[in-house]
């Protein structure tokens, strides 16, 4: 039979053969694509985990009756408590670099958390208070195994002695991990054990909100009236082209526009997420112009045809008729521009998002940073600790950027349903 | 074709052409620099059905587009020459072309319906041009046009689901359906049953026959036994010319001109 055929057509098994060749050029490039991807996952997996985790230390901490003024409880000195409490645990830090790498077990937080304990329990004045201070960053990385022990007994900026500390409160079991909350909880910090993520998250969270109740209409409605009702003549060209260019413009520029537009020119706060999502859409506009031109024009002109032929109106076709049609395409082309939007630093360090911000954004117009801006100047800070801060902040990004895409996704579905069964 | 000459009762007349619902004296159609219709000149009488026939790339598609002005949307089209439906000149400057197309309906050659319920396919219509002040009365007028559509004992069960789940046959006569929903004079068919197979070309044939006691029909159509069977009076285009035009059953028994003869006895097409 093979041979019968073979004799009509040349070459046959080189035309296999480039067939199989390619299938195989196929795999092996999804295959490593994948690879690198899960590589990648698990190495920032991996120096995130430790940001989960706290490490606290118990520490006695006498409340002599004489140290307080029962009718001025927050004006105590709860950090020379503190200090004095530590050197009652190791009386053996005597000189003066011992003494600082002493006081530096504990994070600067320590006072005010005793503060906030003894304003809550001001009946435990005259005992002994032992409470769980968050520990140090330097104590946090050696404790969580980040930081090896050096051959000359310290570890990263911890004195030998202090190594020794850690290793007492250990076989004392008075040094623990716990779950990280303050991370999901909390601001910017200059200390890297204090640093949270959630201001950037809420700020990140507004920007794009802004950005999507910006972008989205003004870019639907744009793509449908440049692909519907514009005449095809030199000037639609003209905008098309420039829409098109729009697209690759460097994010930078962008933000150089918001600065001088919108913060100098508009008077709107700088540093805002009002500003900051506005930049966002400028950028976005053109990436969703574009992919609602491409929705529009694929929904099949017999629609179109059977709308006007009804007598519907140009308007009542697109809206009734095409828009709806065209829409699932329309929203993947918005996605694919918010997330692009999502990783976006440059243009908002134009506009100052790039700002140290301790406290959550309130409002669209007060100072915020973004996930990124957050883990650009985290990965940026001299802190060692900070190294699996900005790790778990990128993860928390790809999260945020996994529940936006799969929200799109079940969003799709929903719009093609609908759209396939009832209603207008 | 004798046969299906006689299949249908001849409901034509002489006093037809006196008053012809549609009207057309002299068009010429370009599209860019190259004229596509030449001259046409061509009355419909009102309550028949006319046919237009002849080989692909005639132009009847092209004139039956210029009766609701569906020719608009192409921008490099041009039509010169006078169109008028009941003595109203369809290309003054005056005319609403959308309340032209509520006037004179569409069906197309490929069966269209909308990605939506069967019941808001045919509802659509009346919805746009508010022809129903209630939702019974809507529900009435859609009962209607489905039963008219002789579509109504297959989907009076199933109104939610989408419309385009039926079958070919039974999504065109939804787009006859919602055509005579918003009850237009005239309804011009464009190969309405070219995409459908024996048995649903049957149905819309017997359906196009019902209708003309309503409706003035005008059918593009590339079957020339679907004219016999369907139409009183037949076009019969080539070239972009009108040729010959006269009682269906003239044009194929005793055609005046030679291309004609050629044509309906199948030497060209």
């Amino acid at each position: 039979m093979n041979r019968h055929f073979s004799v009509r057509s040349k070459h046959l098994a080189t035309r296999h053969r480039f067939e199989v060749i390619f299938k195989w050029f196929g795999r092996i490039s999804i295959f490593l694509a994948l690879g690198f991807l899960v590589l990648m996952l698990a190495i920032i997996a991996n120096m995130g985990a430790g940001a989960l985790q706290q490490t606290r230390i118990a520490l006695d901490v006498p409340l002599l009756q004489e140290g307080f003024d029962i009718n001025y409880l927050d004006e105590a000195d709860y950090d020379g408590l503190i200090k004095s409490a530590l050197r009652q645990r190791f009386p053996d830090a005597t000189s003066r670099s011992q003494k600082r790498q002493l006081n530096n077990l504990l994070s600067i937080e320590a006072p005010f958390t005793l503060k906030k304990y003894v304003l809550k329990n001001p009946d435990t004045i005259g005992s002994t208070a032992r409470l769980w201070f968050i520990a140090s960053d330097d104590v946090d990385l050696f404790f969580k195994g980040s930081i090896e022990l050096a051959p000359e007994g310290n570890a990263g900026r911890l004195i030998s002695e202090a190594v020794a500390w850690v290793n007492e409160l250990k076989a004392a079991q008075a040094i623990k991990t716990v779950f990280n909350f303050n991370f999901f909880t909390g601001g910017d910090s200059r200390e890297p054990e204090l640093a949270g993520i959630f201001s950037a998250l809420v700020g990140t969270a507004l920007s794009l909100l802004i950005c999507l109740a910006i972008s989205f209409p003004i870019g639907v409605l744009s793509a449908i009236y440049l692909e519907e009702f514009v005449a095809k003549n030199r000037w639609s060209d003209f905008v098309e082209i420039n829409i098109t260019n729009l697209a690759a413009v460097p994010s930078i520029v962008f933000g150089i526009l918001g600065l001088t537009i919108f913060i100098n020119g508009f008077g709107l706060p700088r540093s805002s997420p009002l500003v900051g999502g506005m930049v966002l859409a400028l950028m976005t506009l053109p990436t969703i112009i574009i992919a609602s031109r491409a929705a529009l024009r694929s929904v099949p002109i017999s629609i179109r045809h059977a709308a006007i032929g009804l007598g519907a109106t140009p308007i009542q076709t697109i809206f009734h008729h095409v828009t709806p049609l065209a829409m699932p395409a329309m929203l993947t082309g918005a996605i694919i521009g918010m997330a692009r939007a999502l990783g976006e630093t440059a243009p908002l360090l134009m506009i100052g998002m790039v700002a140290f911000i301790v406290d959550v954004p309130d409002s669209i117009f007060s100072p915020a940073t973004a996930l990124p801006v957050q883990i650009f100047l985290w990965a940026d800070s001299p802190e060692r600790a900070f190294l699996e801060k900005a790790s778990a902040a990128i993860i928390v990004l790809v999260v945020f950027l996994i529940i936006m895409n799969l929200s799109a996704i079940i969003l799709r579905q929903k719009f093609q349903k609908k759209f396939c069964k009832n209603n207008f | 074709m004798e046969q299906a000459l006689k299949m249908r009762a001849d409901t034509s007349n002489a006093s037809d052409f006196k008053n012809p619902i549609v009207s057309a004296k002299n068009v010429d159609v370009f599209y860019g620099n190259k004229q596509a219709l030449f001259d046409i000149s061509l009355d419909f009488p009102a309550n028949q059905v006319t046919s237009l026939i002849g080989p692909s790339g005639c132009g009847k598609t092209t004139f039956l587009k210029c009766i609701n002005r569906m020719n608009d949307l192409i921008s490099t089209c041009k039509i010169e020459g006078n169109i008028e439906i009941e003595g109203q000149d369809i290309y003054a400057n005056s005319v609403d072309v959308v309340a032209l197309r509520a006037h004179v309906g569409m069906v197309f050659q490929k069966p269209n319906p909308f990605p939506k319920s069967i019941f808001e396919n045919v509802a659509y219509g009346l919805r746009i041009h508010g022809l129903t002040n209630s939702k019974t009365e809507l529900a009435d007028r859609v009962e209607n046009s489905l039963q008219k559509a002789a579509l109504w004992d297959e989907v009076c069960d199933r109104l939610d689901e989408p419309g385009t789940s039926l079958s070919g046959g039974q999504q065109q006569r939804l787009c006859i359906a919602r055509t005579i929903a918003i009850q237009p004079k005239i309804i011009l068919m464009d190969e309405p049953a070219s995409a459908l197979d024996p048995i649903a070309t049957a149905k819309i044939e017997e359906l196009i026959d019902e209708l003309k006691t309503n409706y003035t029909i005008i059918i593009v159509t590339h079957s020339m036994q679907q004219a016999a069977r369907v139409s009183q009076y037949t076009a019969f285009f080539h070239l972009g010319e009108l040729v010959e035009h006269g009682k269906t059953k003239t044009i194929f028994t005793t055609p005046k001109d030679e291309r004609t003869k050629n044509y309906v006895t199948g030497r060209i097409g």
